[in-house]
């Protein structure tokens, strides 16, 4: 019977992979899903079937109450809210890996390579943890989403890390020093508060891609400890999506990891030019609403700043009743837009947004200028043409939606006001932009009310 | 023969190459629910915090930290499948809107 096992375990291995090869196009993804529950329950059925499994109460509890917590938390979260899960996901399994590390060590004080994979799969853990826990309060704004600094702060973390490491060298070699453990633990989850705090919100995309690398990396640090291979797969997995992620999400702000994780992006800068008031453009919703009748393609251009205005429904009924008029419409979507990896792709397909009208920053940027109508809803530092032509700008290199080369560039934006980056935006004056001050959901809903008068006129 | 340690770092080269190469074949557009879905295969940790839990003889301590590492792991499985289904299917095609 226990080599059964092992046999189902190869089988899991190969559903998890074939999982996410499924998750290449929107058509095969659901399969996808059913491929990795699939994996998911042959693996747990075989371990409580064909290991030897005592104290069934603790496990059968334990399965109860985190279904219980799992499914309430999967269908009422919100899709804005997203972010904040996945953050709390990335907590939960860090925290899973630590504590079956902890419980390990002082079940048989493990030595040799065993103890080396245990070491970092709980320092990993432990970081992981509170780390995500401090990213999570940013996102759901319970914690200031500008950056904590103080004196000397990377200096502290840099020296902390180091202990932390040290004790963990030391634990290596002697694993028998018990009492070096709950030290070496204690400092493992200060040391992922500290590391997050000094990090701005708009940093979060690359921040939660990266924890999702660190959870991975100590699923599979425990499968090195436990020596089993499913857990060294799929770990391994999960630590190259979070590697590949925030790698891109790194290119699209122009920035390096270093830079992202000491940098303190984000901090008002008192520095970047008292904005002195320059005459804009601004329209009415009539105004906008007829210009958009008479353009025949126009792009949307969405940021967060749409998703909390709550508009997506209201910039579907928009480009709904654009396209039956003829008006070709696209959504153009920047890496960064929204909170996380991908978010506002999920955002604008539950407002049923079909998605091949979703488009990719980079697909898209060429077409701009064949276009009658930029919309920009909620999107600011993404637009702004400094990066590509001001060296001496924050973003400057940064790729951006090529949205002044429209015919025509509209703004929705409740004032002036600069974005994450706390710069001000050249577009706004240009002289084909027309700025549409207001909420996003109320002027988006005004234009779509003076579109059809139109028409019946 | 290879020793265990030997194997397991085969292995896990092996599938950092892999999924290295099948994850940059993901859509940006579905770089989220990707997200959900690996947090929730990465969540097969439960098996190991079921060996420590059920392992004979267990102490408190073990026993203890395995339920929590469990009853985490299991929020993870269970929330993370359900909310990547959910995401996904919202994405539909133009044709396919009622």
């Amino acid at each position: 019977m226990p080599h059964l096992v092992h046999y189902i375990y190869i089988v899991s291995a190969a559903l998890f992979i074939l999982s996410l090869k499924w998750m290449n196009s929107p058509a095969t993804a659901r399969r996808g899903v059913f491929a990795g529950e699939t994996g998911m329950l042959l693996a747990v059925t075989g371990t409580l079937v064909g290991q030897h499994v005592f104290n069934w109460q603790w496990v059968f509890a334990a399965f109860l109450i985190g279904t219980a917590i799992g499914i309430p938390i999967a269908y009422i979260m919100p899709m804005t809210a997203v972010p904040q899960r996945t953050a709390l996901s990335h907590a939960c399994g860090a925290l899973a890996a630590a504590l079956v590390g902890t419980a390990e060590y002082y079940r048989e004080t493990p030595h040799g390579f065993t103890m080396v994979a245990l070491v970092i799969e709980t320092l990993l853990g432990f970081l992981t943890f509170t780390g995500s826990l401090m990213a999570m309060g940013k996102l759901q704004e319970v914690l200031p989403q500008r950056p904590i600094t103080y004196r000397n702060q990377n200096l502290v973390n840099l020296l902390l890390f180091g202990i932390a490491a040290a004790l963990g060298v030391r634990l290596m070699v002697v694993p028998t020093d018990t009492w070096i453990f709950p030290i070496f633990a204690g400092l493992a989850l200060v040391f992922g508060v500290l590391l997050i705090i000094p990090i701005g919100g708009a940093d979060m995309p690359t921040v939660i891609a990266l924890l999702n690398s660190y959870a991975g990396l100590s699923a599979c640090a425990m499968g090195f400890a436990l020596d089993n291979k499913l857990l060294v797969i799929a770990g391994a997995l999960d630590g190259s999506s979070g590697l590949i992620l925030s790698i891109i999400m790194c290119k699209a702000m122009n920035r390096s990891f270093t830079n992202v994780l000491f940098g303190a992006f984000g901090q008002l800068q008192v520095a970047a030019g008292k904005t002195e008031q320059r005459p804009v453009r601004s329209a009415s919703a009539e105004e906008a609403a007829a210009i958009l009748d008479a353009a025949s393609s126009v792009i949307i251009v969405p940021g967060y700043g749409l998703a909390v205005a709550q508009a997506q429904h209201k910039i579907r009924e928009l480009s709904d009743n654009l396209t039956r008029r003829g008006v070709e419409v696209k959504f153009a979507i920047h890496p960064v837009a929204g909170r996380m990896p991908g978010h506002m792709n999920v955002l604008l397909a539950e407002a049923d947004v079909p998605y091949d009208k979703l488009v990719e920053m980079d697909e898209i940027n060429s077409e701009f200028a064949q276009c009658d109508v930029a919309l920009v809803i909620g999107a600011n530092d993404v637009t702004n043409p400094a990066a590509r032509s001001d060296k001496g700008s924050p973003i400057y290199g940064m790729p951006i939606l090529d949205v002044d080369r429209a015919r025509t560039v509209m703004v929705i934006k409740r004032s002036m006001s600069p974005g994450f980056a706390g710069i001000d935006n050249e577009l706004y004056y240009m002289e084909k932009t027309l700025m549409l001050f207001g909420d996003a959901k109320a002027f988006v809903s005004d234009i779509v009310k003076e579109l059809p008068a139109r028409v019946a006129a | 023969m290879l020793s265990n340690l030997e194997l397991s770092l085969y292995v896990f080269m092996l599938a950092t190459f892999v999924g290295l190469e099948v994850i940059r074949k993901v859509s940006p557009l579905l770089h989220t629910p990707l997200m959900s879905l690996t947090n929730a295969i990465s969540a097969i940790s439960v098996v190991g915090a079921i060996l420590i839990t059920g392992a004979q003889g267990a102490t408190t301590l073990s026993k203890v930290l395995g339920f929590i590492a469990i009853t985490s792991a299991v929020t993870n499985i269970v929330s993370g499948f359900l909310i990547t289904d959910r995401m996904l299917k919202m994405f539909k095609r133009r044709e396919e809107k009622k």
